[in-house]
């Protein structure tokens, strides 16, 4: 039998290590899997690689790892924290190296990662400073930049609803990143708020086919 | 001269997004639009966290902090609305499918360039966003600005000298002053506000206008701040 639902949040992060790279799921402060990154907190994980769109803006999860130093490296498309300068700090105190890439261009570039496509070809950033140093190259007249894929050992995402087989449902614009991030390459954890036995949810209405994620764990009760 | 305020410039803009647009508005001063959509035009409102079809933001004591618009702001839904994931919401907007896009600005240069990200001195912890994927894949990108900061210095100039989101990529511009149009590396004044000349506006710009010949005056009614 497929089971790939773990008992706790502690459980289902013990497979990382000091110095993974980690995809996480989330938009401003929407549709971040905090269970799971208080977890990681509560297990002194070190030397971090975050890849996301921006530092989460609630008290949780990623703010926790960032105020005591566990993440290392950011990769993001907006790296500002509002009502808080933890961001600048970090960097002027030497804690944090930062990387800002496009939204989208994260997006698809962790899309060319679980599709096995090593990179794409985009307008986006052709003529700005994000550009500098990048391969460029014209197709019909046009120019465009060469945006590698994103690569994490582990996606970290939220989800409403998910199975045994793994397989999810999110909740409105909480969706953001997660699937895109869950169907990577990397080891996909989900945090899911209810667990539900494979059929309920109906096959016409899944986004997240259960062969990409493995494992599930239930949100907290809060 | 009666200047616009950030509002009037919102309901002026909001007055040329035609029937059936996909529109994305971006954080800040181009959220404002929202609240000017004319009643009798079906307007898909996008928003790149993964929402089409967004209505008037979300009112009462306990908002569903699961359905915000990009700027954070909780937001109801048309009938007929959808949500879809990230990579999905950029195919939207980097493939062509996203009819305008409207963002504020530092500058616009003559030839459409567009810098509204990052200052001259860098930050530390910049924020790009979706707007260098709005600048290069939208079909029209409508700037939402004062035409002059509050140092005086014109927004619209020869070259921008702050490191630009996109190039060549700016449609129309909608000010305080004026509104005008990037037309093949030339600046078009379309509309003007009462109370200034157009050679007074041309002297305070470091760039050639070129007048539209439907030029006439810029006007909104007075709005509730």
């Amino acid at each position: 039998m497929i089971n790939k639902i773990c008992p706790s949040p502690e459980e289902a992060v013990k497979s990382i290590t000091d110095g993974a790279v980690l995809f996480l799921g989330g938009f401003i402060n929407c549709g971040f899997a905090d269970d799971l990154l208080d977890a990681l907190y509560a297990q002194g994980t070190v030397g971090l690689t975050t890849i996301s769109n921006n530092p989460s803006v609630g008290e949780r999860g990623m703010t926790r790892l960032l105020q005591d130093g566990r993440i290392s490296r950011m990769i993001c498309s907006y790296s500002r924290k509002p009502g808080t300068s933890l961001i600048e700090d970090l960097i002027d105190a030497g804690q944090l190296a930062l990387d800002i890439i496009p939204q989208g261009t994260i997006a698809e570039a962790i899309r060319c990662n679980g599709a096995g496509i090593p990179g794409f070809y985009t307008r986006t950033g052709v003529g700005t400073p994000l550009a500098k140093g990048k391969e460029h190259r014209d197709f019909d007249g046009v120019t465009y930049i060469f945006e590698p894929a994103l690569h994490a050992d582990f996606a970290l995402v939220r989800a409403l609803r998910g199975d045994r087989w793994g397989n999810l449902v999110y909740d409105k614009a909480a969706r953001n990143f997660n699937p895109v991030m869950a169907m990577s390459k990397a080891f996909t954890i989900a945090q899911v708020d209810e667990i539900v036995t494979p059929g309920e949810l109906s096959p016409e209405h899944i986004i997240t086919p259960g062969i990409f994620v493995q494992q599930i764990v239930r949100s907290r009760k809060t | 001269m009666n200047k616009l305020s950030r509002r009037q410039i919102a309901w002026r803009l909001a007055q040329d997004i035609p029937e059936g647009a996909v529109v994305n508005l971006g954080s800040g001063m181009p959220l404002l639009v929202s609240d000017y959509l004319p009643p009798d035009r079906e307007i898909i409102i996008h928003s790149e966290n993964g929402l089409l079809g967004i209505g008037p933001k979300q009112t009462g004591p306990n908002p569903d902090m699961n359905q915000i618009n990009a700027g954070n702001v909780p937001v109801t839904l048309l009938p007929g609305a959808s949500f879809f994931h990230h990579a999905d919401s950029f195919h939207m907007i980097r493939g062509g499918h996203i009819d305008i896009s409207v963002l504020g600005a530092y500058q616009v240069s003559e030839q459409g360039d567009l810098a509204n990200w990052s200052l001259p001195q860098g930050e530390k912890a910049p924020a790009v966003g979706g707007a260098m994927d709005l600048a290069a894949g939208a079909r029209n990108i409508f700037v939402m600005m004062e035409l002059f900061a509050r140092d005086g210095t014109a927004k619209l100039v020869r070259q921008c000298t702050l490191p630009l989101t996109g190039s060549g990529c700016v449609t129309s511009i909608y000010t305080d002053i004026a509104i005008l149009d990037v037309i093949a590396g030339h600046i078009h004044i379309r509309e003007i506000i009462e109370g200034i000349t157009l050679s007074a506006l041309q002297a305070e710009l470091d760039i050639e206008l070129v007048v539209s010949p439907a030029l006439s005056l810029l006007r909104a009614p007075a709005l509730d701040e």
